[in-house]
């Protein structure tokens, strides 16, 4: 088998294994959100559909696969059709570049787990989300509401101004890890968990802008004010229905289980396991992905806890909590990283 | 690649001539702007294929000057269409005929 | 393969920049969809001559930030569709696509005559990644930096200011 052949065919099942897990992890997450925040909320969260109401994400699938699908008279059919898929794309291309596994060996070559190991890795995640806010404009704008129009506009410009937060959080791991490859800043964080850069890179600040930021940008409380139910019917997907609005659920649940790969991948050492084990190969693999998987998942769980937990933001509070309070925050992180990187102290 | 320096400068060269056309052709203030973004764009495209060709990184470090500079020319530029749609009610370049003879 | 990359980013970027200055599109925020698909087009010719840092600033900044600030205008502003002239004026009305179709053949000529290149040499290792522009950026364009950073300052305090309804 010659190598071009190799490697396409083990893109091919990389993508497959990871874009089928992410489908997985969505519909599991909204079996996750619907239990945790009955739990929280002191009421049985759905029990009727299977055990424990683990048939619920199939039975939401097949009712919104059977439902009407309405568009408006007046809506632009071309873009309101488009918008969906625009807001989908960026959300799974995003997730290409976070490494969920170690270098495994398979039939003698070595093959990294992660779709595509980029020299700018980094940038190609905040790239994908910046593109994410196309979606919400159109659908936003194409639905001819006023409500869908507000809803959108919010919504992009909250994004915007959080893309900046988190993009200056980020810079302190690059500062510290000197590389924008995922795949390289999971290494330098091997060993014990004091490796991770939220403690020994000295980027808790960091981290906590990052995971803040990151709420923002999924636009799940507290900051949902564009799709908040009292304020603006549905926000931007007010004027969807059916696949197409599942489509943008699902595409908000994939940026959220991004925003938390791209958290663990940065910040808390992505598939390393924090202790050093003497295993070696397909175990410590399985292992690896494991931990990956482990801290993802509480990253979600995490995603919920918040959002059952604060009420949500004004939308002037939120934007002076982007623009005055996150930014230079994260400014100020940036230049402590960069004094303790220049003076020797880490990196 | 089978494809030339001078097949990229080409394409450059045309979005350019585009991006002229725009400025001069279209009647609404953001068409313009975003045709000079065009232009922006053509020179920025021409810029890489020589700083490929060359071998060297500063026609991209002018890339990046270039971009930069086009963030606040959108910016200043946008603010004043907003002043002077307040002021006339619509984007229309033509109504701003004050200083015709 | 890379052959075929440049023609399929060819037909895409000067298709939708056609549509962003053309007639045929009336409606302003369908133009500004068109230009960051053409920004995007041109990303991917970034891409393709291995320009990689530039490419992703051309998504992140251009297409993901710039585009959206105007498409953010547009929606505020409610503008309408655009109305073409009653009147015609033929002479500026020619003139215009006349100069821009001279120039073009001016510069695709000057290319053609001027010894250009026909073919791309190989590229050093590491070019175009974050770390070659750094150093450059760094060290021969300091000043060039600093000095853009004032500028981006000064343009944030005059969008500011001139947006503002009462001063």
């Amino acid at each position: 088998m010659s190598d071009l052949t190799f490697d396409l065919i083990g893109s091919a099942t990389k993508i497959l294994v990871v874009v089928n897990g992410l489908m997985a992890t969505v519909a599991g997450m909204t079996w996750v959100e619907r239990r945790l925040s009955g739990v929280m909320q002191f009421r049985w969260g759905p029990n009727r559909v299977g055990w424990f109401g683990l048939l619920q994400p199939i039975a939401d699938g097949i009712k919104f696969a059977w439902k009407e699908d309405v568009t408006p008279a007046e809506a632009y059919k071309p873009l309101h059709t488009l918008a969906p898929a625009l807001a989908m794309i960026p959300a799974l291309c995003a997730f290409a570049v976070v490494p969920f596994g170690p270098p495994i060996e398979l039939f003698g070559r070595a093959i990294d787990l992660v779709i595509v190991d980029l020299d700018g890795g980094i940038l190609f995640a905040l790239a994908a989300s910046s593109l994410g806010v196309y979606g919400i404009v159109c659908a936003g704008w194409s639905s001819r509401s006023k409500y869908a129009l507000i809803g959108g506009l919010r919504s992009s410009a909250q994004m915007v101004s959080y893309e900046l937060a988190l993009a200056l959080s980020l810079i302190g791991v690059l500062l510290v890890s000197g590389t924008l490859r995922p795949t390289e800043i999971v290494e330098r964080q091997a060993g014990w968990f004091w490796n991770w850069n939220v403690f020994g890179g000295w980027q808790l600040l960091g981290f906590l802008i990052f995971v803040v930021a990151g709420y923002a940008e999924t636009n799940r409380l507290p900051f949902d004010m564009p799709e908040a139910e009292s304020e603006l019917v549905a926000g931007y997907h007010t004027e969807y229905s059916s696949m197409k609005f599942s489509m943008f659920f699902m595409a908000e649940y994939v940026n959220m289980i991004t925003a938390s790969g791209l958290a663990v991948t940065l910040f808390l050492g992505g598939y390393q396991l924090g202790v050093p084990l003497p295993l070696d190969g397909w175990p410590l693999a399985l292992l690896q992905v494991g931990a990956f998987a482990a801290k993802v998942g509480l990253f979600l769980v995490l995603f919920v806890w918040v959002r059952w937990t604060l009420p949500r933001f004004r939308y002037d509070q939120l934007m002076n909590l982007g623009w005055k309070r996150l930014f230079p925050l994260a400014l100020a992180n940036l230049m402590l990283t960069a004094g303790l990187v220049a003076f020797d102290v880490i990196g | 690649m089978a494809f030339g320096p001078q097949s990229v400068l080409a394409v450059s060269a045309v979005l350019f001539a585009l991006g002229v056309l725009g400025v001069l052709l279209r009647r609404g203030a953001i068409l313009i702007l975003m045709s000079v973004e065009i232009m922006l764009n053509a020179a920025n495209l021409a810029f890489v294929s020589f700083a490929r060709q060359h071998d060297h990184a500063e026609g991209q470090i002018y890339v990046f000057f270039v971009i930069t500079l086009a963030a606040a020319e959108a910016a200043v530029g946008l603010a004043i269409v907003i002043a002077l749609f307040r002021l006339r009610g619509s984007t229309d370049v033509d109504e701003l005929s004050l200083l015709k003879w | 393969m890379q052959t075929l990359a440049f023609f399929v980013l060819t037909v895409l970027a000067v298709g939708s920049a056609a549509v962003v200055v053309g007639p045929w599109v009336k409606n302003q925020v369908l133009c500004a969809l068109a230009l960051a698909f053409n920004l995007v087009s041109l990303a991917g010719f970034f891409f393709l001559l291995d320009a990689q840092f530039i490419a992703f600033l051309q998504v992140i900044v251009y297409a993901g930030a710039i585009m959206v600030l105007i498409l953010f205008v547009l929606m505020l502003l409610n503008v309408q569709d655009e109305r073409r002239l009653a009147a015609a004026r033929p002479f500026q009305r020619w003139l215009g696509p006349a100069a821009a179709v001279a120039f073009a053949l001016i510069v695709v000529a000057a290319v053609r005559s001027g010894g250009g290149a026909l073919r791309y040499p190989q590229p050093s290792a590491g070019y175009g990644t974050v770390r070659a522009l750094g150093l450059e950026l760094f060290t021969r364009f300091f000043y060039p930096f600093e000095a853009i950073s004032l500028l981006l300052v000064v343009a944030m305090i005059g969008a500011v200011l001139l947006a503002k309804r009462r001063l």
